[in-house]
């Protein structure tokens, strides 16, 4: 399938309809809760997975090439940074515990607004360069590669290529 | 039918579609228009939507200049020689000089990028691959983008671009409809920066039932780029340039890491290296000029994607398949082991789903590999997409119309795989395409082009009429039958979707014909592309969600519909592994060193397709 949700930990919020990339996640209007409507359109992507706030969705693997009886679990935090992995094989000879950090800042903190910071000059609008630009480029005091700084020219047909 | 129509006018930049080149797109048009409206409209939700939806355990183009380690022609001419020289290297040259901006402000953002404990610099993959911890990549861009945008519209599906009628071939806004809601809605704009996705599950999958969901690209990614511009009159280059990726079997987990970083390496069924044994032959078939093998021991000169892909297919053919992933060596480092497993719960958990399922410890067993059915998109190892100017410094006259990433329709640009001839973009050069549209953009409404624009009620009707006749559709025939999903008067989008898929495999060289087609073929597969444009006027939707999936086959249909039309037009084979034109079997340099440029008319649906020269970089001596 895909993803699946269990009856007894879901309470029909809907955190998966609203998330869920392929519009599959959808909320059954007899029991109000959330299932997967088109199990052949879902990428196993977990999106609805590290959403839910009852880890309530889990995936089995595709019937038609993966077989019963594993385990693949997550739990995504922003507050720590972090989302947690467990893997356990079907054969249960193989259960692992993996860590991987989801931000260095705290979330949502560390982006500009751009309708704040000074406006554009009308030279920097008739250059090349984009916000932050030269600097972000090599965070030095270089300048933006031209086809001139740089020694080259554009040549037509098969004689250019090597 | 009730549904409201609901008119967001006085737009300036219109992003259609924020994945990773969206998002960019409306991040930087705030910085060049911070007086301008700046509006997203995305069929899922901006912080899960797009090919990096479920994250992403690389960021594949990064020149690492700052470090000493790249220039951004040294990725032009790797890009050109993955390509087999068919690439735009205005475009090229001028995504690589920015790239590492883009990614230097990811890393500001709180992007987790790793870090090489001996030289402080990124810690690489490849020549090209950094390696980050990047679950998070796709909220943590769709947070810029949400900062800059004056809104965003999630779950709109948009379905066609506005033209203006007051100026031919100037484009005015763009409708669709809310997944949700079902309201027609109507966005009125200046310029619109098509940031939409590429085309998965257009060929026939090479898995079937459920498993047609793990496709290696999403398969929300529609096509619609291509269904948006080609269905605006928009030239398009390089279509028949679709990728079929070698990856491992059934899951598609990535296997760059794998090959870069863990060094593992390829095997046939019976342990033996296989890939240099096909490789004299396939010098003869594509040349020298390509596939050079002392060249390519002696100056690490790398083989081209689609000519590994060629050794592989061969191998298999000849009865030595599968063919293994030796990973064995490798995972007896347990760190390495580790990474492994990251790098799937990075970017691709359907594998480690698969591993755990079939109890494939690659400490212990070496996993197969496969090659997949075959992909249209523009931002990985292909570079199907719009024919968009270049930047005015860089860009050779044929090359140059005025604003950098427009397309050829007045005020239409494009990102992404929304952008031809530009692969290895990935998804930092995707993003930093998106800010190249959006400051081109704001420059041509700076210089009065979007003035004067003029949308009828009539347009917007029509587009209206138009977008809900399958659920029209549905409701006349519906109760002609008892129950079920066998109508004589309509198909589903499923059934749509079944006959495209059949149809792209056999007659354009899709996985059940070993990539292979011809002119014969092409021939039969267009008359039947026909038909089912007419069927697809037929097609009903039971409900929202399926009238999306019916856009979405839609847009699907004209993109396939462009790979039969540029896959005839180059009598050769130019990308063998890829697929192969079996009436010309070898690369024609005298005849196709040349880009493929197509336009569909809108009115009559007719195709004309001419060449377009094709510019190298070389040092200026």
């Amino acid at each position: 399938m895909p993803t699946f949700v269990y009856m007894t930990r879901c309470d029909g919020c809907g955190q998966c309809v609203d998330i869920c990339p392929s519009d599959i996640m959808h909320i059954d209007k007899v029991t109000r809760r959330a299932y997967n409507i088109e199990p052949s359109m879902c990428w196993e992507c977990y999106s609805c997975v590290k959403a839910c706030p009852h880890q309530a969705i889990d995936c089995r693997g595709y019937a038609d090439f993966a077989p019963l009886g594993h385990s693949v679990r997550v739990k995504r935090d922003e507050e720590k940074g972090v989302i947690a992995w467990r893997i356990k094989f079907r054969n249960g000879k193989k259960d692992m515990d993996l860590l991987a950090p989801i931000t260095t800042k705290p979330w949502g903190t560390c982006i500009p607004q751009l309708r704040e910071v000074p406006a554009p000059t009308q030279e920097q609008r008739n250059s090349q360069l984009l916000f932050n630009e030269p600097k972000y480029i090599r965070m030095d005091d270089g300048d933006i590669h031209t086809l001139k700084s740089n020694g080259l020219k554009m040549v037509e047909g098969v004689e250019g290529y090597s | 039918m009730g549904y409201k129509t609901i008119v967001e006018d006085n737009i300036d930049i219109l992003v259609a579609g924020a994945g990773l080149g969206g998002t960019g797109a409306a991040f930087e048009a705030r910085y060049w228009g911070q007086d301008k409206k700046i509006v997203i409209a995305e069929k899922a939700n901006i912080d899960r939507s797009g090919a990096v939806a479920q994250g992403l355990y690389a960021i594949n183009c990064y020149m690492g200049t700052r470090f000493g380690e790249n220039n951004p022609e040294d990725h032009v001419r790797y890009a050109r020689i993955d390509l087999m020289g068919m690439v735009r290297e205005d475009l090229l040259f001028d995504m690589a000089r920015h790239v590492d901006s883009a990614v230097h402000q990811f890393e500001e953002w709180g992007m987790p990028i790793m870090r090489n404990p001996k030289t402080g610099a990124y810690l690489r993959e490849g020549r090209w691959q950094i390696m980050i911890h990047g679950e998070s990549y796709k909220p943590l861009v769709a947070g810029a983008a949400k900062k800059s945008a004056d809104k965003v519209f999630n779950r709109i599906c948009v379905t066609h671009l506005l033209m203006d009628e007051s100026k031919p071939n100037r484009v005015a806004g763009a409708v669709g409809f809310n997944v949700r809601t079902g309201n027609y809605h109507v966005f009125k704009s200046k310029t619109v920066i098509v940031g939409a996705g590429g085309a998965s599950n257009i060929y026939k999958p090479r898995s079937v039932g459920e498993g047609a969901g793990r496709v290696w690209y999403a398969p929300w990614s529609s096509g619609s780029a291509y269904g948006l511009l080609i269905g605006a009159g928009a030239k398009m280059t390089q279509m028949e340039n679709r990728i079929v990726l070698a990856r491992f079997k059934d899951g598609y987990g990535p296997v760059g890491a794998y090959f870069l970083h863990l060094k593992t390496y390829t095997q046939n069924a019976y342990g033996e290296e296989y890939e240099s044994k096909w490789f004299p032959a396939l010098e003869e078939m594509v040349g020298k000029r390509y596939l050079d093998i002392e060249a390519s021991h002696l100056t690490h000169r790398p083989i081209p994607t689609c000519l590994r892909n060629h050794a592989l297919i061969s191998e298999v053919n000849a009865g030595r398949g599968p063919i293994h992933m030796v990973t064995m060596e490798a995972f007896q480092d347990p760190h390495l082991e580790e990474i492994g497993w990251h790098n799937f719960l990075g970017m691709t958990v359907g594998q480690a789903v698969l591993w755990a399922a079939t109890d494939v410890d690659p400490k212990y067993e070496n996993p197969e590999l496969t090659t997949s059915e075959p992909y249209v998109m523009g931002s990985h190892a292909t570079g199907c997409g719009a024919w968009c100017s270049g930047p005015e410094d860089v860009s050779p006259p044929e090359y140059f119309w005025g604003y950098n990433r427009m397309t050829t329709v007045e005020g239409l640009f494009g990102a992404g795989d929304a952008v031809g001839g530009t692969p290895h973009a990935f998804s930092s050069g995707s993003f930093t395409e998106g800010r190249l549209a959006a400051k081109a953009a704001c420059q041509y409404i700076d210089d009065g082009k979007g003035e004067g624009i003029i949308v009828s009620q009539e347009q917007i009707e029509r587009r209206k009429k138009e977008i809900y006749k399958p659920m029209e559709h549905y409701r006349i025939y519906r109760n002609e039958i008892t129950a079920g999903t066998v109508n004589p008067n309509y198909i589903n989008p499923r059934q749509a979707l079944d006959r495209l898929q059949k149809l792209m495999d056999e007659y354009a060289g899709g996985v059940t014909v070993s990539y292979m087609t011809n002119d014969k073929l092409l021939n039969i597969g267009l008359k039947k592309m026909k038909i089912l444009e007419e069927d697809l006027e037929k097609i009903a939707a039971e409900n929202i969600h399926e009238l999306l999936r019916a856009w979405e086959v839609k847009h699907r249909h004209l993109t396939s519909e462009a790979v039969f039309h540029h896959t005839l037009f180059r009598k050769e084979t130019r990308w063998p592994g890829y697929y192969y034109r079996g009436d010309h079997m070898t690369v024609d340099d005298d005849n196709w060193h040349v880009l493929t440029v197509s336009r569909r008319d809108p009115e009559t649906g007719e195709y004309t397709m001419e060449k377009a020269p094709c510019y190298h970089l070389v040092d200026d001596k």
